[in-house]
């Protein structure tokens, strides 16, 4: 797939390893290493939201006028995944297993789901509408490169 | 249409909790009834008792857990939106619990009018409900594995529930029908068609998803279940009794459970390459449902590859038990435990407000009872295999299979329960912020 969102859906399973990597150390009770793999987890996961929101929903929407569609569905759910890393934050601060653990699980339930959904049908929608436009592709890279 | 990627299409939370509340009861009206007929189950497949215990799980466990888990994911994870979701969803569970109840009792007291109801009741509600899903299926925008196992599952069904409407009616008015070629035909289509292919298309997502495992390899993907559907189709038609080419069905039939080992094969191997380290139960499982189905598939080909094996009446025990306890009831359990919860968070958002902390996942069921249900199902699993040499191991056997549905039950409702409580205690929050400033 060459499309403007393939770059989004690598970066997909790459936030993925950091946060296996995070839950284990939290299991453990590895705080240190918990925090690390977190803390770049959390880092990529803002990145892509950012991206989304700030890049390729606008554009996507300006293309086609649908601004109260999948798009605002999209952004309703990172909402609730903000919420989660917020909680998760809360949890490793006062370095509660239980709290990381659980959130941690909804996290990725809903993290997964919500990929699902934008690779199965926004991404696809996305790709179709804005076609190879170059600046858009060139600012997505940078941003989840930022 | 445009997909609307959104929860706000799923039914009510109660709708799909009411398939998932009843599944279990089947569950341990299966266990009572191992316990009254004692090693006189494993007799023959084709006793009243027999007949009526296989409905007991395939209909009242499996077919009714599935409808419900089918209904809440179809448009999540498919983009699929079901026509009227909520009157269907009630039309289904109504249909599917009263229809179990007179199938059952047509079995078990093998009188003619039971059989005249459940037809069409079962048939209408069922059949509905499969056409609904498989519209919906071809009517959304995604596309992959997973849209076309569904497709052939749904497929699947709708043969299972032709074959099962047209042995019933046979029962019902005493029509002179070949009995035993259309039951192994429906039975395979329910078990093969329906229920395996279900599995594989749930299988392609929440494996990986679940997990963190790579995911399933595409020359599987592409070819299982197409596969499958055409191998179970040339073996369905060798059973028109124009003539028996004997040598070419069990190589079909062969092939089939050759199939379905080389998935189970790849999702064990997947999950070993997991990235995510922790061990929970729906993990443990979705492992033990595919070691089961390793053994239950070989042992399909050993029984094809040896005639007299047919007549030995511990085969078709060992097999269903296999399949039923082992392989679907576990996935099953191992799913419930996590879209339960997650339901139960989603919904909760939608009480609260962003910003507003929402129980997690892991508040919704404690983690050690899901572990005893898992325990206790393994030793059910283990017992009743065990009766195939040694009947009276039936006893504890179903003992044990109660005792897991009574758990798994009691879990569910925990959980029930604990969305009922946070709803209350959000609300409750809610009001007490927006009461200083009014």
């Amino acid at each position: 797939m060459s499309g403007i969102t393939s770059a989004l859906q690598h970066h997909h399973k790459q936030c993925d390893e950091d946060f296996a990597e995070a839950e284990d150390a939290a299991r453990k009770g590895d705080w240190a290493t918990c925090a690390a793999n977190y803390g770049k987890f959390r880092t990529e996961l803002l990145a892509h939201f950012g991206v989304e929101e700030e890049v390729l929903f606008p554009a996507f929407e300006q293309r086609t006028g649908m601004a109260g569609g999948p798009t605002q569905v999209m952004r309703g759910e990172h909402v609730q995944m903000r919420d989660l890393i917020k909680q998760m934050d809360e949890a490793l601060a006062q370095k509660n297993a239980d709290g990381f653990g659980g959130a941690a699980e909804t996290l990725l339930i809903m993290m997964q789901q919500h990929n699902m959904k934008e690779e199965n049908i926004l991404y696809p929608m996305i790709d179709q509408a804005l076609g190879q436009d170059g600046e858009i592709q060139s600012r997505v890279t940078a941003g989840l490169n930022a | 249409m445009q997909p609307g990627l959104s929860f706000e299409q799923a039914p009510p939370i109660s709708v799909p909790f009411r398939f998932f509340l009843t599944a279990p009861l089947f569950g341990m009206a299966a266990g009572l009834l191992l316990l009254w007929q004692g090693p006189a189950a494993l007799a023959s497949r084709w006793t009243s008792a027999a007949l009526a215990l296989t409905h007991l799980l395939a209909v009242g466990f499996m077919l009714q857990a599935m409808c419900g888990a089918l209904l809440q994911m179809l448009p999540v994870a498919a983009g699929a939106n079901i026509w009227q979701p909520r009157r269907v969803t009630q039309f289904t569970h109504a249909g599917l619990t009263v229809g179990t109840l007179l199938l059952v009792a047509g079995f078990l007291f093998e009188t003619a009018w039971f059989f005249r109801i459940a037809v069409p009741f079962m048939t209408v509600s069922l059949g509905a409900f499969a056409l609904i899903v498989l519209i919906a299926l071809f009517r959304t925008p995604a596309q992959g594995p997973t849209i076309i196992a569904l497709r052939i599952a749904v497929f699947g069904l709708i043969v299972t529930i032709t074959l099962g409407a047209t042995l019933a009616s046979s029962f019902g008015w005493q029509l002179a029908l070949p009995l035993t070629e259309i039951t192994h035909v429906h039975a395979a289509w329910g078990l093969g068609g329906w229920s395996l292919l279900l599995v594989a298309g749930v299988a392609y997502l929440v494996v990986p998803m679940f997990q963190l495992t790579p995911p399933y390899p595409a020359w599987l993907t592409r070819s299982f279940s197409v596969t499958l559907f055409f191998l179970l189709a040339a073996w369905s038609i060798t059973w028109l009794p124009l003539q028996r080419p004997d040598g070419f069905q069990v190589a079909l039939a062969c092939a089939a459970a050759l199939l379905a080992v080389v998935f189970a094969a790849v999702t064990l191997r997947l999950q070993a390459q997991r990235r995510r380290k922790v061990i929970e139960p729906t993990l443990l499982f979705w492992r033990v449902a595919m070691a089961s189905l390793v053994v239950a598939a070989s042992a399909v080909i050993v029984q094809q590859l040896n005639p007299g094996t047919e007549d030995y009446a511990g085969t078709p025990f060992l097999l269903g038990v296999l399949l039923m306890v082992g392989v679907f009831m576990p996935v099953i359990s191992g799913m419930l435990y996590k879209i339960m919860p997650f339901l139960n968070w989603m919904h909760l958002q939608k009480i609260g407000r962003p910003g507003l902390v929402v129980p997690n996942m892991r508040q919704m069921i404690p983690e050690p009872r899901m572990m005893m249900q898992f325990r206790l199902h393994l030793a059910a699993l283990a017992l009743l295999l065990g009766a195939v040499p040694l009947p009276w191991l039936v006893y504890p056997g179903g003992v044990a299979l109660i005792a897991s549905c009574i758990w798994l039950e009691w879990n569910l409702v925990v959980a029930t329960r604990n969305f009922a409580r946070f709803s209350r205690e959000l609300e409750e929050r809610l009001a007490q912020e927006q009461a200083p400033s009014s």
